[in-house]
């Protein structure tokens, strides 16, 4: 059979599956531009800069128009070079140009473009207005003077991760990406994932910095600066000098800290090795009393904050263990202040993370000691690599250095948490030599960039189905179907991120497409080239559990608990104003309690009051959570909470104080 | 409405109910819940989003795109200035500036301060024949001038006065 073409350019190029034209034409080496187009998201076809001239059709957008046999296409015309010129111009005329002091400078693809297709004049006025900038958030920024209206963000919220916190707003040229009521975006059901800032092509959502207060605290003598670097960071950071995805420059990281100023440099793959240990003994006791399951990870504080929201019937589901970064945290601020003899306030703990939501995880409450965080400041990727250009250290010719022990050992174990399948294949590996000792099984069979990926896995007697999905759109389609009782589970992981923490938000932007995979597969490489592979072999682990971690101790510093979280600050508000109240009654109509019949509830008590001609002595208010989520529909009248309530008990209850 | 309803929110549950919490009837749920608040107030924007399963985003992402939503509560007096054709030629816009000088508003201020005047501009009343036209409420006025404008206003003005000492 012949095999279908397309001309391109003046060359032929044969048609394979494409989803459409654009993904065609890159096929052919056009590298066309484009700011609204992601493959992993709907086309939008909105910027209009892929525009191409299709013979007999016209002008049209390549990303979509459909593939056809013996199209004939030209990527650049007079015609298509002058509009996109054009358009180039009229986005920098309404942008805030302001390049020099912008933080997505470099990186930004409005800049880049510009670039590329030779605009050195703006013929328009300049529309810049003045808008507020969003700080309200530990991870992200909004600048919304910034923004090109490409909708990269709402998609990738809403598709990706289906959390929708951004959206489109107001009309024609009033209109903008928004949060909801123009909330601040840390107050409002984002989980701070992050891949917002990855989609965008300019600087209008960035990371939030911590660079200044980490450089203050490096600089301060009276402080003891340690810093723990994630498994990601070690395969992505040399993108930012040169290298390809996926190359290893630890060497080089842990020189460039000692460089900087700080006084020790250590691994955040030690806090992993201790949470495969602390993970796999909490799954391998709910296994065996058939508790809690299935067992959901709780590594990717994204998912932690999207299951508080969305799933809170779910929370006893997920392992009580801190992630990584923060089980490093609590054990180094436990043992290093003992070990230097110095205060607690005297030692700042700084952690280099793949990851925007990291930040906001440092900040949670349940991760303080009277006020002081286990994990001081978060950076990311990115900013590290900032901090190292700042020092104008030469990257590639510093000399190679090794961590601080006794938290810079790790495992293969540790350094594949990075990887989406990592932490099951770390706590397998641990399972599997727990129950059958010596067994060394690998279980690569979660490795691979789909985005589910399950298997029915025996260890001896045991047979386990496990699941690992990324991307919260993934989990919640997999969370409904166990809801309705159609998928069973033993073990789920969970990342936000699709491949896991390699794609996280903090990590470098680049155009090569297949990064993601080639850093996986640098931590996969780390993994051989470490000479032990199961996290409780790691002998500074062992050490820990004979010396300081009693299992008392190991709960306290080591797990956490999660809270029902209401997904918008919202004051309650009062639906039915009462004349002469003497009973003040209010229901919670949060999801939780939404699902559980809080409006029945509502209806049948309202019927009730008229009935009873009590409409001016009873006051309702509605709340968007009172956090029992799992008690409800929630009541309270006159500040008595009834849980689990029934119209019968709240009837009772208001008839104590009419 | 013609049920017995007490609270607007146990309409906004009915509302809800009619269209069984169809995400694809967002537009005729929030038209109808915007005929019992006259506005369409966050908070029922948050607990619509919640009945329906989509987020608080989309929701008013759909309510500031169709300028027949009003996310601010209006005046007991709502003033609609007929910009048509007809009128527009008959200097409405005498007529818009001279009610946005007597009660203070502007074109991003719509709802006097007391919360008893809010003006609309409407593209056409369909009553060119008294252009420029000016709707209070239910009330028609026709052949409006600057003067007998601020006259209406004046009149409103003391009328609310008196029954408010009464």
């Amino acid at each position: 059979m012949a095999i279908k073409t397309a001309v391109i350019d003046n060359i032929i190029v044969p048609i394979n599956g494409e989803k459409n034209l654009l993904e065609l034409i890159r096929k052919a080496n056009v590298e066309l531009p484009t700011f609204c187009y992601h493959s992993e998201i709907s086309v939008y076809g909105a910027c209009r800069m892929c525009m191409v001239e299709v013979e007999g059709r016209g002008v049209l957008p390549a990303c979509s128009t459909a593939v056809e046999e013996n199209m004939v296409v030209r990527t650049s015309t007079k015609q298509i070079r002058d509009m996109r010129k054009m358009i180039i111009e009229l986005m920098l005329a309404s942008h805030d140009t302001d390049c020099t002091s912008c933080p997505k400078s470099g990186d930004c693809r409005l800049q880049k473009i510009a670039k590329q297709m030779g605009v050195n004049k703006i013929r328009f006025k300049q529309m810049k207005t003045v808008q507020p900038v969003d700080l309200s958030s530990d991870s992200i920024v909004r600048d919304p003077a910034k923004c090109i209206l490409c909708g990269d963000c709402v998609r990738t919220c809403k598709e990706i991760q289906s959390v929708g916190a951004l959206d489109f707003a107001y009309r024609g040229s009033d209109a903008k990406v928004i949060t909801c009521f123009n909330k601040g975006i840390g107050e409002i059901e984002c989980v701070n994932c992050g891949q917002c800032v990855k989609v965008c092509p300019v600087g209008a959502l960035m990371p939030r910095y911590h660079i200044n207060p980490v450089w203050d605290a490096i600089y301060d003598k009276s402080k003891t600066v340690v810093v723990q670097i994630a498994p990601s960071v070690r395969v992505a950071l040399g993108e930012y000098f040169g290298h390809k995805p996926g190359t290893t420059t630890i060497g080089q990281i842990i020189s460039a800290l000692r460089r900087m100023g700080f006084d020790k440099v250590y691994d955040t793959n030690f806090g992993a090795d201790l949470t495969v240990v602390e993970e796999g003994k909490e799954f391998l006791e709910r296994y065996a009393k058939g508790e809690n399951l299935p067992q959901f990870t709780s590594c990717c504080p994204a998912w932690v904050k999207f299951a508080e929201q969305y799933y809170p019937e779910m929370l006893p589901n997920l392992s009580t263990c801190r992630s990584p970064q923060q089980m490093f945290g609590s054990f180094a601020k436990d043992k290093l202040t003992k070990d230097l003899g110095i205060d607690r306030k005297d030692l700042v703990v700084v952690s280099i993370m793949p990851c925007t939501a990291k930040k906001f995880e440092a900040n949670r409450d349940e991760f303080k000691e009277d006020g002081n965080p286990d994990v001081d400041y978060v950076i990311t990727t990115k900013e590290l690599a900032l901090m190292i250009k700042e020092s104008g250290i030469d990257f590639d010719n510093l000399e190679l250095g090794s961590f601080d022990m006794p938290l810079g050992f790790s495992t293969g174990g540790g350094v594949i948490f990075g990887s989406s399948g990592g932490v099951s294949e770390a706590v397998l590996r641990f399972a599997a030599d727990t129950l059958q000792k010596g067994s060394h099984q690998e279980f690569k069979q979660f490795r691979g960039n789909e985005k589910l990926k399950v298997s029915e896995i025996e260890i001896g007697d045991v047979k386990l189905r496990l699941a690992v999905v990324s991307g919260l759109s993934n989990a919640r389609k997999l969370i409904d179907k166990i809801r309705r009782g159609e998928e069973h589970y033993d073990l789920i992981e969970v990342m936000a991120c699709c491949g896991g923490c390699v794609n996280g938000g903090g990590q470098p932007i680049t155009d090569d497409r297949t990064a993601v995979e080639k850093r996986a597969k640098g931590l996969y490489d780390n993994d051989k080239m470490l000479p032990l592979h199961i996290s409780s072999e790691n002998p500074y682990i062992q050490q820990a559990y004979n010396e300081e971690l009693t299992p008392k101790k190991a709960h306290h510093l080591l797990h956490t608990t999660y809270e029902n979280r209401r997904r918008i600050l919202q004051d309650d508000f009062l639906i039915n104003p009462a004349e002469n109240k003497t009973v003040s009654l209010t229901i919670c109509f949060g999801t939780s309690c939404y699902l559980r019949g809080a409006q029945t509830l509502y209806t049948r008590l309202m019927e009730h009051i008229r009935e009873k001609g009590l409409e001016s002595k009873v006051e309702f208010n509605a709340s968007f959570c009172g956090k029992q989520c799992k008690k409800g529909p929630v009541v309270t009248i006159n500040g008595n909470t009834i849980e689990h309530c029934t119209f019968e008990m709240a009837v009772e209850e208001i008839e104590k104080h009419v | 409405m013609g049920d017995n309803f007490s609270s607007k929110f146990e309409r906004v549950c009915a509302i809800l109910n009619k269209y069984n919490q169809r995400s694809d009837k967002l537009i005729p749920i929030l038209q109808e819940v915007q005929e019992e608040y006259s506005y369409l107030p966050e908070d029922t924007m948050t607990y619509i989003a919640t009945a329906l399963g989509i987020s608080p985003g989309a929701v008013f992402g759909v309510a500031t795109f169709y300028s027949h939503f009003t996310l601010e509560p209006k005046g007991k007096y709502i003033i609609k200035v007929c910009d048509g054709t007809a009128c527009h030629v008959k200097k409405s816009e005498d007529i818009i500036g001279v009610i946005e000088k007597e009660l203070g508003l502007s074109s991003k201020k719509k709802t006097s301060d007391d919360m008893m005047f809010t003006l609309e501009t409407v593209a056409c009343l369909g009553a060119c024949g008294l252009a420029p036209v000016v709707v209070v409420n239910d009330a028609v006025h026709g052949a409006m001038t600057k003067e007998k404008t601020a006259e209406l206003i004046k009149q409103i003005k003391e009328e609310e006065l008196a029954n408010a000492t009464v």
